[in-house]
């Protein structure tokens, strides 16, 4: 069953991502947003755990959370999707459940 | 003028996902009006609080990174950024908003408010202070 | 308490503040004074723009100190002093000023 996995928290915060990443099946996607945005950083300590799950997981983004934030896209790591609020609600609809890790 | 304090604000939230950030932020502003010796330190997830190009219309929500912009009119001109937690989030001085303050004792020249400092430095800055207040 | 303006009812709070900031026009200071029984002139206008304009670019309302010094730094020295804004808003520069210019409680106001 496809799975769209939700992460709100920094992952500087609490390890919420990387547990969703650890636990996350094959071909899932996680779609970060919130200040869980904050863990598609290039060059953070979390970097080479998500660089690592992009072999088995799709990962995206929502833009307007990076905007406030002040995160353009050149500073996130290659392979992470940014989408749009109406984006969002695809990848709801595409999967058959949502985890929501908090 | 014997009974100023050394107050240091500690922030260590990201800007929006929780109201820690604005709500620290006010307080050092309503604080400033009882001018004691006030610092601010941004640590851990703190430091986003202060990246340039903050933007925050499609979310509906007021974006008060500007108003770190006023602190130099509120006497607030001492900014201590934590090395180490800049550097845990792939950040550099590069991505923060240069903040300024005019210098009375130096002909109103325009000074950096903010100090990149390393945790053994910041240690220390804390250990100078007569109240810590952390949000 | 909602006030009327050129036949718009719009809201305030308690205190006589806008409750929407993006409600203010001109003519809702105008009206503003008018109950507090000031008329506004060029004088009160410099400080109500300043404010607009300081509001715009840091996103808060400035303490009277900041205000005061800011004003004597932009409009002149005889102009950056309590007298001189006391003068024109008795109730307060801070507060009165801000209210003026649809403008929330200036922060650090104690």
């Amino acid at each position: 069953m496809s799975t769209l996995h939700t992460v709100n928290k920094s992952p500087f915060d609490r390890p919420s991502l990387q547990t969703c990443l650890r636990l996350a099946g094959k071909d899932h996607a996680v779609l970060l947003f919130e200040d869980g945005v904050y863990g598609a950083l290039q060059g953070s300590t979390v970097a080479d755990t998500v660089k690592k799950a992009l072999d088995t997981v799709s990962i995206y983004v929502l833009g307007a959370d990076l905007k406030a934030r002040g995160l353009s896209e050149d500073k996130l790591i290659d392979g992470i999707k940014i989408v749009d609020y109406k984006g969002f609600v695809e990848l709801t609809v595409e999967n058959d459940k949502v985890n929501a890790w908090l | 003028m014997s009974d100023v304090k050394k107050f240091m604000y500690v922030n260590r939230k990201a800007p929006y996902g929780t109201i820690y950030a604005w709500e620290a932020l006010e307080v050092v502003l309503i604080g400033a009006a009882f001018e004691q010796d006030v610092s601010l330190a941004f640590v851990d997830d703190g430091v986003f609080q202060l990246v340039k190009g903050q933007d925050t219309t499609e979310l509906g929500i007021k974006n008060f990174s500007p108003t770190y912009s006023a602190l130099g009119d509120y006497d607030v001109n001492k900014i201590y950024v934590e090395k180490e937690s800049l550097d845990a989030r792939g950040l550099t001085i590069d991505d923060l908003m240069p903040l300024t303050y005019e210098d009375e004792d130096d002909d109103w020249a325009e000074k950096d408010s903010i100090r990149v400092v390393t945790a053994a430095e910041m240690a220390e800055i804390l250990e100078q202070q007569d109240v810590v207040l952390s949000f | 308490m909602p006030i009327e303006v050129e036949g718009k009812t719009i809201e305030t709070d308690e205190e006589g503040y806008l409750a929407n900031l993006n409600d203010w026009t001109p003519a809702v200071a105008e009206a503003m004074a008018k109950e507090d029984g000031t008329e506004l002139t060029d004088a009160h206008w410099e400080v109500i723009n300043f404010l607009r304009e300081y509001y715009d670019e840091y996103q808060i309302a400035p303490a009277v100190r900041v205000l005061t010094k800011a004003i004597g730094k932009k409009l002149g020295k005889e102009k950056g002093n309590s007298k001189y804004l006391y003068e024109l808003f008795p109730y307060g520069p801070g507060k009165q000023a801000c209210k003026y210019a649809g403008l929330p409680k200036p922060t650090g106001c104690v």
